[in-house]
């Protein structure tokens, strides 16, 4: 008789078969064509994730994974300004996952190479080689993050940025939604070269399904940095994935903040392999009624005296969920890390969710690692305080909501930006107040 | 100037005693597993492997009814449709469940002795080895009018289970007296069938996972603890498990019911000896406590750890619950894992009474190539529950401790409250700690919180300790109590004492 087990690794085989058949990989170049071969070679061997995986506990990815995407009505933002208009930028548009040329600038700035992975993709030979599908390869294990090789595998475009000096601006790449049931799947790569900086900024809900995989290498000295806002009060369905290396002293530095959407998981699978790299992940989210929002985070320590943060803030009313999966992995070698992880939820009335499991696995004796994770409603103590002092009710839940997502905010290095999270997400408290 | 030389010449005076104390306390705890010892005592084995007739010979051994047969046989066939569990944090080759002897007994059980003299010897130097003193040591031992003896010192009432047999209990009359019930779980069966049928496999059911299914099957014996309603145990209750014979599992079960009102602290301690081969543990404890009962259940476990390189050593898969099934009822676990190879054990609490309370406290211990997985599972689902979790993990050697926790509030569970700490610290850089924590909340009144650290042995306190004459060992037993202190002060006076030296003892050459 074949046990559970088994029983489960054929049903999920099957799937994944019955799934992919019929599902041509994208044609292109050389180089791109071994990558998509091997990334489908990968995913029949892992399969696609299902609600039975201990990964996937808190989320069920059945409507990531399937084959027809659900339709999400069109969101008016009704004059409303886009995130970061008002900065000065290169801007790169994509409609439903597709480049758009019309809308974006032209694709050149001193001290990076841009290139449209559609475009890249169709050349033999490609620097992104060494990195597309190599990095998501390394984030197979010891989970597999499955959806992300099937980016991977069927991902047409995207942008592939190589950076060898500071930047003069940030490159924001907006992701436009126009089709009712569109599926969008992106995939970027970026590669700092030692010493470069580069601020990237992504915006915008993109598509009824949205799949983004971002594959990020930082070389010696050099500075990533990341925020990404990912659409308002949209019925988006997205998962998205970032996969980064860093090498001695590099820094990598990644900000998230999530407004409603149907679900959404957020996977960063960080590796820290040169001596004093820094990586901070951030997150903030705010949800009201039918929103699941998921960040699912990996760092692995691999060298000595490097420095890792994870901050995520969660709010959460009528029956919203939040989940947080984080993990710090000390290797034996990585001696004097300094770990740090928080995740922690306000629950503004009855019925919302928080799950939670904050991981850490340490092989190394000289480290400082910690972990603390709550969840609670409004202090009432904070807010007789408040209405003491003359605030209204509502106003001091406010000011007491910003005051919580303030720690998360403060990871954004870059003040405008900063800025503009912050008004977006008092817009959003006062459209979302209870009655 | 003048003030510095004051504190510098005063400071010796002040820690020469807390010196000479800890030094005291370290040399007297010399020597490495001080339960090693086998005792070669007559048994009476069943035969190896198990099937059907063995779970029927084990059940016809203790005399069971027919209910009890079928219970046994239902949890055998569901535990051979069964997987055994693999996402604990721990490696270990696979067992052989037919090359296991089920049930062990030691053969002078079979007539009951005059005194002392005539008690097969063997069997006293055991006990004299555990520490049990004389009066106690003659009623485990079946000896006639033992219980009028006089008895010395502070009561504690005993039950022994040797191998697979619970050999006699203590203090039983006094307890009768209390209306406290506290046998050996097979007299339980022949004397209160109606309270065991109540409550057996109520908490932990039959197919609740691979090792508490089989430990249903061929539970041999165990402890029995009944309190009546309003009653306060008038003494502490406690069992000694003792695996000895070679390639014999140990599978007992407790059982402990608190009736309204009720109180109870129970100890719990276990050794094996030094042998070259692994020896499988898989115990069950179900505690329920009804409204406003409280339980205390505290373990010292010291089974044999196997050696330097992870030869011999107890495999221990024990499943631990209590269900808080009566409001404001209360349930403390207590826990000082130093022993087994392999530890796979998460003492739980599900909170169903409204005001009803849980708490867990636990320090793990994993040296040499000992592996420990453990922690608890905290469900919230009465309102008003509330829960602490203190866990202190510390590794040494080339050891893995992992602590792996639930805390889940339900929809229900209005108003709850949990808090969590758990602190590892690494002796070496061979060793691993690992935190797995699960955190559900499900309702917006309820709060909970967990933090977590982990950290080497710091050096300044290291290095503070030698500088006043400690060496190297001594001055990392003392910090790792301090470490440990909060788990420590939660124990009862007598395990605190003796967890506070295996803490030291477990600790030997992890050093250097």
């Amino acid at each position: 008789m074949a046990g559970r087990r088994e029983q489960i690794a054929r049903a999920r085989a099957e799937a994944t078969g019955a799934r992919l058949a019929g599902q041509a990989l994208p044609s292109g170049g050389a180089w791109v064509t071994a990558a998509r071969r091997e990334a489908l070679a990968r995913l029949q061997a892992l399969g696609l994730p299902d609600r039975r995986d201990e990964y996937w506990k808190y989320t069920d990815p059945t409507t990531l994974s399937a084959a027809e995407p659900i339709a999400a009505a069109l969101f008016d933002l009704k004059g409303e300004p886009p995130m970061f208009h008002e900065m000065d930028r290169l801007r790169v548009v994509f409609v439903d996952g597709v480049f758009d040329p019309a809308a974006s600038d032209d694709l050149a700035l001193a001290g990076v190479e841009i290139e449209r992975l559609a475009t890249a993709a169709a050349a033999d030979i490609h620097w992104a080689r060494d990195l597309y599908g190599v990095l998501e390869a390394r984030g197979q294990e010891p989970v597999p993050r499955s959806l992300a090789t099937h980016n991977t595998a069927f991902a047409e475009d995207g942008v592939l940025i190589r950076v060898t000096g500071r930047t003069e601006k940030p490159v924001s790449l907006i992701y436009l939604h126009r089709a009712e049931t569109s599926d969008a799947v992106l995939h970027h790569c970026i590669r700092l070269e030692p010493g470069a900086e580069l601020t990237l900024m992504e915006n915008g809900a993109g598509a009824a399904r949205f799949s983004s995989v971002l594959e990020v290498e930082v070389g010696e000295g050099a500075r990533f940095h990341h925020v990404r806002a990912q659409g308002r009060d949209h019925e988006r369905r997205t998962h998205t994935h970032i996969f980064a290396r860093l090498a001695e002293r590099g820094v990598f530095k990644s900000f998230t903040a999530t407004v409603n959407g149907r679900l959404v998981r957020n996977e960063a699978f960080l590796e820290l392999l040169g001596r004093e790299a820094v990586a901070h992940v951030a997150g903030t989210a705010v949800g009201d009624g039918d929103f699941h929002q998921d960040d699912t985070v990996f760092v692995t320590h691999a060298a000595e005296s490097c420095e890792s943060r994870q901050v995520f803030k969660k709010v959460l009313r009528n029956g919203a969920v939040g989940v947080f999966q984080g993990k710090i992995l000390v290797t034996a070698e990585a001696q004097l890390t300094d770990g740090y992880q928080i995740s922690q939820s306000l629950l503004l009335d009855e019925d919302s969710q928080f799950l939670v499991k904050p991981e850490l696995e340490i092989y190394a004796d000289d480290v400082k690692c910690s972990h603390g994770s709550t969840s609670g409603a409004i202090d009432p103590v904070q807010l007789f305080y408040l209405r003491s002092r003359g605030v209204p009710e509502n106003e001091a839940q406010g000011l007491l909501v910003l005051a919580f997502l303030a720690e998360a905010l403060n990871e954004i290095e870059d003040e405008r930006l900063a800025a503009d999270i912050r008004n977006r997400l008092e817009a959003w408290l006062a459209r979302h107040r209870p009655a | 100037m003048a003030a510095l030389d004051n504190t510098q010449i005063r400071e010796p005076e002040v820690r020469e005693g807390v010196d000479r104390e800890t030094v005291e306390t370290v040399a007297s705890m010399a020597g490495k597993y001080k339960h090693g010892w086998e005792t070669d005592i007559e048994m009476e084995f069943a035969p190896k492997g198990l099937n059907e007739d063995i779970v029927r010979l084990i059940s016809a051994k203790n005399d069971e009814p027919e209910w009890l047969t079928e219970w046994r046989l239902a949890a055998y066939r569901r535990w051979l449709t069964m997987e055994k569990p693999l996402w604990a944090m721990i490696d270990y080759p696979e067992i052989d469940y037919q090359d296991q002897y089920y049930y062990a007994k030691p053969k002078s059980m079979t007539e009951k002795p005059k005194s002392l003299d005539e008690v097969d010897p063997k069997l006293l130097e055991t006990y004299a080895k555990l520490g049990i003193p004389l009066k106690e040591q003659m009623i485990l031992a079946g000896v006639e009018g033992a219980e009028e003896a006089p008895a010395e010192g502070r009561k504690v009432a005993v039950d022994a289970v040797f191998d697979s047999v619970s050999v006699g209990t203590t203090f039983k009359d006094e307890l009768a007296k209390a209306g406290v019930i506290f046998c050996s779980i097979s007299e339980a069966v022949r004397e209160h069938p109606e309270l065991v049928k109540k409550y057996l496999g109520s908490v932990v059911p039959q197919n609740d996972n691979f090792f508490a299914a089989l430990n249903s099957a061929v539970f041999s014996d165990g402890s029995f603890v009944y309190i009546p309603p309003g009653v306060r145990c008038p003494m502490e209750l406690s069992t000694y498990f003792r695996i000895n014979a070679e390639n014999t599992g140990q599978f007992e079960r407790t059982l402990i019911v608190a009736d309204k009102g009720a109180y109870v602290s129970y100890l719990e301690g276990c050794t094996a000896p030094k042998r070259d081969t692994h020896q499988l543990h898989a115990a069950v404890v179900e505690i329920v406590a009804l409204d406003d009962a409280e339980v205390k259940y505290s373990t010292v476990q010291n089974w044999y750890p196997g050696d330097e390189d992870g030869r011999g050593g107890i495999y221990n898969f024990v499943t631990k619950r209590a269900d808080c099934r009566g409001h404001r009822s209360k349930v403390m676990w207590t826990q000082v894992e130093t022993g087994s190879a392999i530890t796979w054990k998460y003492p739980s609490c599900i909170l169903r009474g409204d005001d009803s309370q849980g708490e867990f406290y636990s320090i793990a211990i994993a040296n040499n190539a000992q592996q420990a997985d453990t922690g608890t599972k905290m469900v919230h689902l009465g309102r008003n529950t509330r829960s602490r979790i203190v866990s202190k993990g510390i590794s040494a050697g080339k050891a893995q401790n992992t602590y792996r926790g639930l805390v889940s509030m339900h929809p229900r569970a209005a108003n709850s409250r949990n808090y969590t700490q758990c602190d590892s610290l690494l002796i070496g850089n061979r060793c691993g700690a690992h935190t797995v924590p699960y955190i559900e909340v499900k309702n917006t009144t309820s709060r909970a919180e967990h933090e977590a650290t982990t950290s080497k042995v710091d050096d300044d306190q290291l290095f503070y300790c030698r500088s006043r004459g400690m060496d190297e060992e001594e001055a990392v037993a003392l910090v790792v109590n301090g470490f440990c202190k909060e788990v420590l002060q939660a124990l009862p006076m007598e395990f605190a004492m003796e967890a506070q030296s295996l803490v030291a003892i477990s600790l030997e050459g992890s050093v250097g």
